[in-house]
């Protein structure tokens, strides 16, 4: 008898791969965003069916609400010539299938020949009111402290980097600064230069 | 004892963090001449992380932050040997970057982050951490490329970097997942011990092992994984070509050594043959076409290809020999390659980068004594007595052979061979060509007297490896056996 469970699982796995394949098969690169914010949204499901609350709710505000959305405005702002980027695709795609054949063919080979039973032990269930947050902010400081702050670290990095790579100070940029010019004086204007008398040139 | 007096082993690590930070504020109220001050604050905290380092060691194996940080001998010297690798990297690129407005606050603190990177990874014992360490050096790598925002050479450089090392680490880790899977740990020594005691599944070990083997690859630039190298080699400004060239690599032998060695010693069959493939396909394509190559900057980059393949050589030997030879090897390596960026860096001026083959012509006549230093690196390059690139092939060669893998050997010297060509070309430029251009050579005080050093180090430890050799070879074997 196959349980509610499984059913939910096997749709929202169907779902994550369909919406998978679509990322890479759409035209439309705005399409290709939607399909993945929905295989985002698959994946949330099925970390759902694992109790992991917090990971499946998070996944959905950062990844679907914060990081899709600018790639969708990026995507969306720059103009992407697709048919430059299909440029040369039909060349290398024999090749690119050639590879992809030979990679199926040694997994299958491999996994084939000396098939194991199912492995992995059984998810273990918690009562209602057992907390993932506090689980995992429990983990978080006590084991894996040392990472944590390093992913700290990490974001500094990349303010650092960000700053220093998009930064410009504009020399030529024209804003007026009133109070300084109110606050001239006519030494500031003029200046009264005495030019040696010179040769002049052929 | 008081939770800080705990952290001891972590000090030089903690007051390198602390240092950053405080160098990132200190440096906004540094005007541009005035850079030197934050330059003088990043050597002395790399010195104050050297003395740290000195005087926190303690023998044994310590493990702190619930096994995610170890401290072991093999983590000390090669901290040591990467500050001392940072600090040279950092005194050769000064004049360079100065004269090309890129000496920033900004490079400087990337710098140091990057240290922090290589620190974190080479002791780590656990996989979040070794990952969370490689990202960091990654991070400040890619950001570093790409400081030389107009131009398009060095912006591409970075592209390349950064897509492919984000394909690098996405195979690592998901090799990393596939080892969680089967073992239920991620860390190193309880990888071990599970790998020991047997897995279920020994499928998704294996699968884990071959992705995590690509991925070292990649960061390595072993062959069939290069493509990045020439391209970033060549692209990036000499400097920051120079630190991804130099420290990185040790921290790149920890990374090998905890991932594999210490977490994957019972699957020794299966990684030993995945890296005889890549030492010799890397010896062999990278000291073939580094023969073609007429930037000198591209040509180091197909040379580190082959010099990562013996380094692999080294440790694939699979015994403490083999162990401490590759660790012999990258020491070694990172020396020749702080010398040969440094000397790219030394005859270059603003406007002028000195990278390909024709600017070192008849350099014997403008500069004797530079000529001299950089006949002794490519000697040692190419594995001459008695420099010591002679004696680092020749401990990976010994080991390799009495762990007997003969074919390997004889192919590495065959290649070595080959490679032997292309740097024994830019001794005949040097010295019996005539020199194309007549511009008197800048000297730096700073680093002409450092690449002499170098230079002199090069043949002095070529003379006396000994205590080098000891050194690795006790540091290994206390890192792998007391825990």
């Amino acid at each position: 008898m196959i349980s509610f469970e499984t059913i939910v699982f096997y749709l929202l796995a169907a779902l994550s791969v369909f919406a998978a394949v679509r990322v890479i098969t759409a035209r439309n690169p705005v399409h290709a965003a939607l399909f993945l914010v929905l295989a985002f949204c698959g994946m949330a499901g099925i970390w759902l069916l694992l109790e992991a609350e917090f990971l499946a709710m998070t996944l959905i505000l950062v990844y679907v609400g914060a990081v899709m959305v600018l790639f969708l405005f990026v995507v969306m702002m720059l103009d992407i010539d697709l048919v430059q980027l299909r440029e040369g695709f039909w060349r290398w795609f024999p090749f690119g299938v050639a590879l992809a054949a030979v990679m199926v063919f040694e997994m299958v080979w491999v996994l084939g020949n000396n098939r194991t039973a199912e492995t992995g032990t059984a998810l273990v269930k918690h009562d209602a009111d057992y907390s993932n947050v506090k689980e995992l902010g429990r983990l978080i400081y006590t084991d894996y402290v040392f990472p944590f702050e390093l992913a700290a670290v990490l974001l500094l990095i990349a303010i650092v980097a960000a700053i220093a790579l998009t930064l410009r100070r504009r020399k030529d940029s024209k804003t007026q600064n009133v109070a300084q010019q109110v606050a001239v004086k006519r030494a500031d204007r003029i200046r009264i230069v005495k030019v040696p008398a010179e040769k002049r040139g052929e | 004892m008081t939770y800080l007096s705990t952290l001891v082993p972590a000090y030089a690590e903690i007051f390198l963090l602390v240092m950053v930070c405080a160098i990132l504020i200190v440096d906004l109220f540094v005007t541009d001449p005035n850079r030197i001050v934050t330059y003088l604050l990043v050597q002395l905290t790399l010195l104050g992380c050297a003395l740290i380092t000195v005087s926190t060691y303690q023998p044994g194996v310590v493990h702190l932050f619930h096994n995610t940080f170890v401290d072991d001998m093999m983590s000390d010297v090669l901290k040591l040997l990467s500050y001392l690798a940072m600090s040279m990297a950092l005194v050769y690129s000064r004049h360079y970057l100065m004269a090309r407005g890129l000496f920033t606050g900004e490079f400087m603190v990337l710098a140091l982050f990057a240290l922090l990177g290589m620190m974190v990874m080479i002791s780590a014992s656990h996989f979040i951490s070794l990952y969370i360490g490689l990202e960091l050096l990654s991070l400040s790598l890619y950001a570093m490329v790409a400081l030389q925002r107009d131009s398009a050479v060095a912006t591409e450089a970075a592209m390349k970097y950064f897509i492919l090392g984000a394909l690098a680490s996405g195979l690592l880790l998901y090799g990393m997942s596939m080892l969680y899977g089967a073992t239920g740990s991620l860390d190193v020594n309880a990888i071990s011990a599970a790998i020991s005691h047997g897995v279920e599944n020994k499928q998704l070990l294996t699968f884990g092992l071959v992705f995590i083997v690509a991925g070292l690859a990649f960061k390595l630039g072993a062959v069939p994984f290069h493509m990045w190298v020439p391209d970033v080699y060549h692209g990036a400004p000499t400097a920051m070509t120079l630190i991804i060239g130099s420290a990185p690599k040790l921290a790149a032998f920890a990374f090998v050594m905890r991932l594999l060695v210490e977490s994957m010693q019972p699957l020794m069959m299966h990684w030993s043959g995945m890296l005889a493939i890549l030492a010799v396909l890397s010896m062999a394509l990278g000291n073939i076409s580094a023969i073609a190559q007429t930037n000198l900057k591209r040509m180091f980059a197909y040379s580190t290809i082959a010099h990562m393949g013996f380094l692999l050589l080294g440790v694939l030997s699979g015994n403490i020999d083999g162990y401490s030879s590759a660790m012999f090897y990258a020491v070694v390596y990172v020396l020749m390659s702080l010398g040969g960026f440094g000397m790219i860096m030394l005859l270059s001026r603003a406007g002028f980068e000195a990278d390909n083959l024709d600017d070192f012509k008849g350099l014997n006549q403008r500069s004797p004594w530079l000529a001299f230093i950089m006949l002794l690196l490519m000697f040692s390059m190419a594995g001459v007595p008695p420099t010591v690139g002679f004696y680092a092939k020749f401990s990976v060669l010994q080991a390799a052979v009495n762990a007997g893998h003969i074919p390997l050997v004889v192919m590495a010297v065959l290649f070595s061979l080959i490679g032997a060509f292309y740097y024994l070309r830019i001794v005949k430029l040097m010295y019996f060509d005539a020199p194309e251009s007549h511009v008197p050579i800048s000297m730096q005080p700073d680093s002409s007297v450092l690449i002499s050093f170098n230079g002199l180090a090069v043949l002095l430890l070529g003379i006396l490896p000994g205590n080098l050799m000891a050194v690795c070879a006790v540091s290994v074997q206390q890192s792998l056996l007391l825990h």
